[in-house]
């Protein structure tokens, strides 16, 4: 083998990097994220898990009915009813969406583009009613 | 060896022919049974209340949603105009760049000649009508060229007749506004979220509508999300009871749409080009 001394360290220094990641974050405790709830709300539209799991593909399912299908009626939870939209029917009962929405986002470091339109409530800014 | 040679050209002349013969030929029974069956639905279709794309030469059966503009109207109230291009602009935060060039319009007012062009063949029009400005806006067109147009669907044609937008699936390649003859659709150059001197290109945004991002076509939806709650578009509603502008569905025979449009005479936009527009003029 020619350059054995240059290639055997090299490899062994390129390897060290690629795991430098794995063994520097060994051990340490990642904390999973915790959305905060809305206050004053008991239900969501669709049952805990299924948001947890699924919420990306109601809003899909959500924006096709509204938009292509004309099927603007509003859902019904927990005996009230909420618009099928993000801004006005989700975000009227989480109404950070730094405390809610990005929290685990970020954690799973998934950077939805909604908000490059959709409009975020104003932070701090808790509804009346469910006070 | 030649034998074979030759029953392998065969074999594939043959297979060439059918191949393609055999798509066009399926396409052909399709249609025909496609034809055969809607004949037959005819009659189912009548007693339902609308078919999904509200009836192309058939009978109407469905929704079409149509506007008269009374152009004396806003012409004897001064600033009526600006009041409902404001209510449609503020509510659907439509950006203002603060140039021409960059211009997203929704709701606009236009001079005559360029309103109507090709009209002005009567040399000598009255003053008046020179003098006037006409609203203008998406004519949710029955033959839409910019749904033909658009690649991704995003632009379509909804159950009512109204000519809708889907921001979510814009690309911005802007076939739509080259299809449309009259100027109904803006792109966005720019980002609307952005600002310019410290001044934002949308003054306040309205909580309950999206904003768009750079690089989406955007344009009037007709009060889509009003309409379907039976209520009026914002730019009607900002008119009063000066009944400057008109709204109601065209295949209604009782709507106050379709009794304006008997008793008064109207006049579309471009009507030798075959869009249908969805929007008359009183002039
Ligand atoms: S006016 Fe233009 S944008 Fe509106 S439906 Fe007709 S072709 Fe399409
Ligand atoms: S710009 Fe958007 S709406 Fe227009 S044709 Fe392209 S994808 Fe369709
Ligand atoms: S119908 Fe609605 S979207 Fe269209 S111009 Fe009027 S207010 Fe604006």
């Amino acid at each position: 083998m020619y350059n054995k001394g240059t290639i055997i360290p090299g490899l062994i220094i390129f390897v060290g990097l690629m795991l430098f990641a794995i063994f520097n974050n060994f051990g340490e405790k990642v904390e999973p994220p915790k959305p905060e709830k809305p206050v004053g709300y008991k239900e969501c539209v669709k049952p805990l898990q299924y948001m947890k799991e699924s919420h990306m593909e109601l809003l899909n399912v959500w924006r096709d009915e509204v938009i292509r299908e004309g099927k603007r009626e509003q859902v019904a939870a927990g005996g009230a009813m909420y618009e099928k939209s993000l801004q006005n029917g989700c975000m009227h009962c989480h109404t950070s969406k730094k405390k809610f929405c990005d929290t685990c986002h970020e954690y799973a470091s998934v950077y939805p583009y909604c908000w490059d339109c959709h409009v975020a409530p104003q932070e701090n800014m808790a509804l009346e009613e469910a006070k | 060896m030649d034998s074979s040679r030759r029953k392998f050209l065969k074999i594939a002349g043959i297979s060439a022919v059918a191949g393609i013969g055999a798509p066009s030929a399926l396409n052909m029974l399709m249609k025909n049974e496609v034809q055969a069956s809607s004949a037959g639905g005819e009659h189912g279709a009548q007693t339902e209340a609308h078919g999904e794309q509200g009836g192309h030469g058939a009978a109407p059966t469905g929704k079409r949603y149509g506007m008269v503009i009374d152009a004396v109207k806003f012409h004897e109230n001064q600033g009526l105009a600006e009041k409902c291009i404001a209510a449609c602009h503020d509510y659907f935060n439509v950006p203002n760049f603060g140039n021409k060039k960059d211009e997203i319009k929704w709701l606009w007012q236009m001079p005559f000649t360029n309103a109507f062009p090709g009209d002005e063949s009567h040399y000598k029009k009255d003053d008046r009508t020179h003098a006037m400005q006409f609203m203008v806006l998406c004519n949710h067109c029955d033959n839409p060229p910019c749904v033909r147009a658009c690649p991704t669907k995003a632009t379509f044609k909804n159950a009512d007749g109204i000519v809708m937008m889907d921001f979510h699936r814009c690309i911005g390649c802007r076939f739509c506004m080259a299809a449309c003859p009259y100027g109904a659709r803006s792109f966005n150059w720019r980002d609307p979220r952005g600002s310019k001197d410290g001044v934002p290109f949308i003054k306040k945004v309205n909580p309950e509508f999206p904003t768009r991002m750079r690089g989406v076509v955007e344009k009037c939806s007709f009060c889509d999300l009003r309409v379907k709650r039976g209520l009026q578009p914002l730019c009607v509603e900002a008119t009063g009871d000066t009944k400057a502008m008109v709204f109601g569905d065209l295949n209604d025979p009782n709507s106050e749409v379709s009794q304006v449009l008997r008793a008064r005479f109207t006049i579309q936009r471009k009507p030798s080009l075959g869009t249908m527009p969805s929007v008359f003029y009183i002039i």
